[in-house]
């Protein structure tokens, strides 16, 4: 079987991975991205809204302009950057020091790496509901695909299940696409998202039913409709329910980060809940617990795409800087501030309390240098 | 062209958004495929699972034991919902495989079967 080697293996091309190439190959490192989607951008080409955030982050531009900018950066150094799109790294054998991979779903190959960045992103939750596995039951981010990349008009009237700042966004993004939104419900009191994300849908006359959920779907092959019911402080479900019309059931009740890569190369995995699940441990190079594996983006936490690609950055320079590439003096501590600015919001409190769970004062095995 | 369908099957209608206030899509080629037999047409290049979206077509397959109709739910190939048989082959992530002229592309039913003749 043929088998691919590089200095700096990259895997998944999004908000974090792609920052984590251009940084690591502007040093002058050779870098792989490997990306399973058709294209390189991750989520970031499916975001029609403009980024909050700092200037540095590209705050005002539109998350598919910013992939954009991350994409000619690559172009900028794209002789010491290798892009494999529609390839799937499917697993590492850490005796061998081994990926496998497959390109397409027929074409398996390996692949061998000196240092590899994991910013393999996330995945939807799903919440149970009787009736959740029938079609017309969507992920957000499945949703944003349709219609934002592919143009696909995903249905005609969408109840929204989640408040946060991904349900709003998309909620407003279908009414953009010409897709009515009867509804958004969410299971908590207050609205999880931006204000701001909040006003704009209530403008547009969608009702936010707060402390309300989903209970089943309705449907024979395919959603036709869905019962929602108040909920109590136990969030039990209380009163009547009622019948929304809706032919998609949109999900945005939360990402969980994508590691089964780090575990596979025996990192310290840690649950931490404020980033959103298992996550590995790593240090402020973001390198974890095995010094030839870095972790950064959703991956290493859920978080918002400026901060995945700070990260990507921190762990593109920390690899690059770890095969004695010269990096730039202070540009570390520059990443940090970045960060510490972009996490001093009202929400970036509960992913402080993560990081300081999650990260370790150095790996002291010796190994690490 | 394309005929009217059950629930599921297909609406007969091509469900595309033409205007939009901030995207420009960018379609590739015209170009027509089959889904359980059927003529239907699509954008080369984009994946199978959108293009039959297009078309109206929401089930891609069947649980094994329940018979449970299955579309897709994550779009990025990570979930495993929108397995089909194309050209043959079982288990395709149809969310992240590109759709080529011609492709046989079909409703999978329980797990699906190796095909015949490959290593």
């Amino acid at each position: 079987m043929k088998t691919l080697s590089t200095e700096i293996l990259v895997i998944g091309g999004g908000a974090a991975g792609l920052s984590a190439a251009a940084e690591a190959a502007s040093a002058g490192a050779k870098v792989m991205v490997i990306e399973s989607d058709l294209h390189l951008g991750g989520q970031l080409v499916k975001q029609t809204h403009k980024f909050f955030g700092s200037k540095d982050e590209y705050a005002g531009t539109r998350g598919f302009k910013i992939a954009e900018i991350l994409l000619n950066e690559i172009e900028s150094c794209k002789d010491n950057v290798e892009i494999h799109e529609n390839t799937t790294v499917t697993g590492f054998y850490s005796e061998d020091k081994t990926f496998t991979a497959m390109r397409g779903e027929e074409s398996f190959f390996h692949i061998q790496a000196q240092k590899t960045i994991v910013a393999t992103g996330a995945q939807e939750r799903l919440i149970p509901f009787v009736n959740n596995d029938l079609p017309g039951v969507y992920g957000a981010g499945a949703v944003q695909t349709l219609m934002n990349v592919y143009g696909v008009i995903p249905g005609k009237r969408v109840l929204m299940v989640g408040a946060g700042n991904i349900g709003l966004i998309v909620s407003y993004q279908l009414m953009q696409a010409g897709v009515e939104v009867a509804a958004i419900v969410e299971a908590a009191p207050r609205i999880g998202g931006y204000w701001v994300h909040a006003a704009k849908v209530r403008r547009m006359g969608v009702p936010i039913l707060l402390g309300h959920s989903i209970k089943r779907a309705v449907g024979d092959r395919t959603i036709t409709g869905a019962y929602i019911t108040g909920l109590n402080e136990k969030f039990e479900p209380v009163g009547e329910e009622t019948f929304v019309d809706c032919d998609v059931i949109c999900i945005a009740v939360g990402l969980s980060p994508t590691t089964e890569i780090l575990s596979q190369a025996g990192c310290k995995m840690m649950y931490v809940p404020q980033l959103c699940g298992l996550v590995a441990r790593r240090d402020m190079s973001m390198k974890t617990s095995n010094p030839d594996f870095f972790t950064a983006g959703d991956a290493s936490g859920i978080e918002e795409a400026s901060a995945a690609m700070v990260e990507g950055r921190i762990a593109g320079l920390s690899a690059a800087s770890s095969l004695g590439y010269l990096t730039e003096h202070g540009k570390l501590d520059e990443y940090w501030s970045r960060l510490q600015s972009l996490r001093s919001g009202e929400a970036g409190a509960r992913i402080c309390q993560g990081i300081e769970c999650v990260l370790v004062n150095g790996w002291e095995d010796g190994r690490n240098g | 062209m394309v005929e009217k369908q059950g629930p599921g099957g297909g609406s007969g209608t091509v469900e595309l958004i033409g205007e939009h206030p901030i995207l420009d899509f960018q379609r590739g080629e015209k170009v027509l495929f089959f889904f359980d037999g059927k003529e239907m047409e699509g954008y080369e290049g984009e994946p199978i699972a959108m293009a039959l979206h297009a078309n109206g077509v929401r089930v891609y397959r069947e649980t094994e034991k329940e018979h449970r109709p299955r579309g897709f739910f994550c779009a990025i190939g990570k979930c495993s919902s929108c397995f089909m048989v194309v050209d043959g082959v079982p288990n395709v992530r149809t969310c992240i495989t590109p759709l080529k002229p011609g492709m046989q592309v079909e409703t999978q039913h329980g797990n699906g079967s190796v095909p015949d003749g490959k290593d």
